[in-house]
């Protein structure tokens, strides 16, 4: 197991001295910044929802 | 590169910020999540009373993500043997894109979110549920049942049938016999339908360790328990409809549905192939998404007040 995940891991160091390699890590951490942005604003709009909703005696 | 080089690219978090949103998905079982999802909006669905359409997607979601959550903080502690078998071997955790402490931090604050939000917005006794089903998963089967015991899947499956009655009590606020009959259907659909993957399987589960019922009692003895289980699916399917929450439509369907899997369970005692507990597993599948399909085609008229 530790093998396996070593070998990942060389493999992922072995890349960042690519140049190539940081547009990569970039693009897949905006990705997941971009997946938290719509959660967050996915929470924002359903806590609103909610609120309304409760007040509303539903 | 040398051990401590991994340490510490671990411990910074090397690993995870690579990590796509698609990873952590990934940890959530999305595909276990959407039998939940289907079991647990049924159970909401025939439940007698008003749920406002919000709240019943707030119930739904809340039992997605605590599914999800789950899911995680499982592939968290399961990492050592997922990596062994070849079902498993490409999870983001074995696989080297997700930080094992990432995930289980990520299963924990999920459990949390979706365990408050369901005690908040919909009802306690819904909340109470979730979290004792999530517990359950965790706890119960994940890491005392799964390494110990044969019988690991038969009370571990437990965890996956409460969520039609998690939906049932975010509608009426309470657990009755009717949300109890929909557990005992899953309940004794898991052990046929978990049993049939892991006859094909068996090798999977002896080079991790597992102590899955073939490996330690012999593919003969799992059929044999398998047969046992369709057995007392009969009358469990039934239950809906002797209880007035389905009618004949439902009662009659049940009955060939589950006739017809019992037909799979004895095509699985005579031949000793692959094949018939392929198949086996594969009708399991849809035994149990038609017959819940069925509790909403079929609502018995009495319950809709």
């Amino acid at each position: 197991m530790s093998e396996l995940v070593m070998n990942e891991n060389e493999k992922q160091n072995g890349e960042a001295a690519d140049d190539r390699q940081p547009s990569e890590m970039h693009r897949r951490q905006r990705g997941k910044n971009i997946a938290v942005a719509v959660v967050l604003f996915g929470m924002v709009v359903l806590f609103y929802v909610v609120a309304i909703v409760k007040i509303g005696g539903g | 590169m040398s051990d401590t080089a991994y340490r510490m690219t671990a411990q910074t978090g090397g690993v995870a910020s690579s990590v796509g949103a698609g990873d952590f998905f990934a940890l959530l079982k999305p595909r276990v999540m959407s039998l939940v999802v289907f079991t647990g909006f049924v159970g909401l669905w025939i439940a007698p009373g008003d749920l406002h359409p919000v709240l019943a997607a707030v119930a739904v979601l809340c039992i997605a993500v605590g599914s999800g959550a789950a899911g995680a903080i499982n592939m968290w502690f399961d990492r050592d043997i997922d990596a062994v078998m070849r079902r498993t071997k490409n999870r983001p955790i074995p696989a080297g894109k997700v930080a094992p402490g990432e995930a289980l931090g990520f299963g924990i604050f999920l459990s949390v979110a979706s365990v408050s939000m369901m005690a908040l917005m919909v009802n306690w006794a819904a909340g109470t549920l979730l979290a004792a089903a999530i517990l359950f998963y965790v706890f119960v089967y994940t890491i005392w049942l799964k390494r110990r015991t044969p019988q690991n899947i038969v009370i571990g499956g437990a965890a996956g049938a409460f969520p039609p009655m998690i939906g049932w009590a975010a509608v009426t606020g309470s657990v009755s016999i009717e949300s109890m009959a929909l557990f005992a259907l899953i309940f004794f659909w898991t052990p046929p339908h978990f049993w049939a993957l892991s006859l094909y399987r068996c090798g999977d589960y002896q080079d991790a360790g597992v102590p899955m019922l073939p490996v330690v009692a012999g593919k003969e003895a799992t059929r044999r328990q398998m047969l046992f289980y369709t057995l007392l699916l009969i009358p469990v399917s039934l239950a809906p409809f002797w209880l007035g929450i389905a009618g004949w439509v439902y009662g009659g369907a049940a009955l060939l549905l589950s006739l017809g899997f019992l037909g799979h369970a004895i095509a699985v005692m005579r031949d000793h192939g692959d094949r018939p507990a392929k198949r086996m597993f594969g009708f399991s599948l849809i035994y149990l998404a038609a017959l819940f399909a069925l509790l909403i085609v079929d609502r018995a008229p009495g319950v809709l007040g």
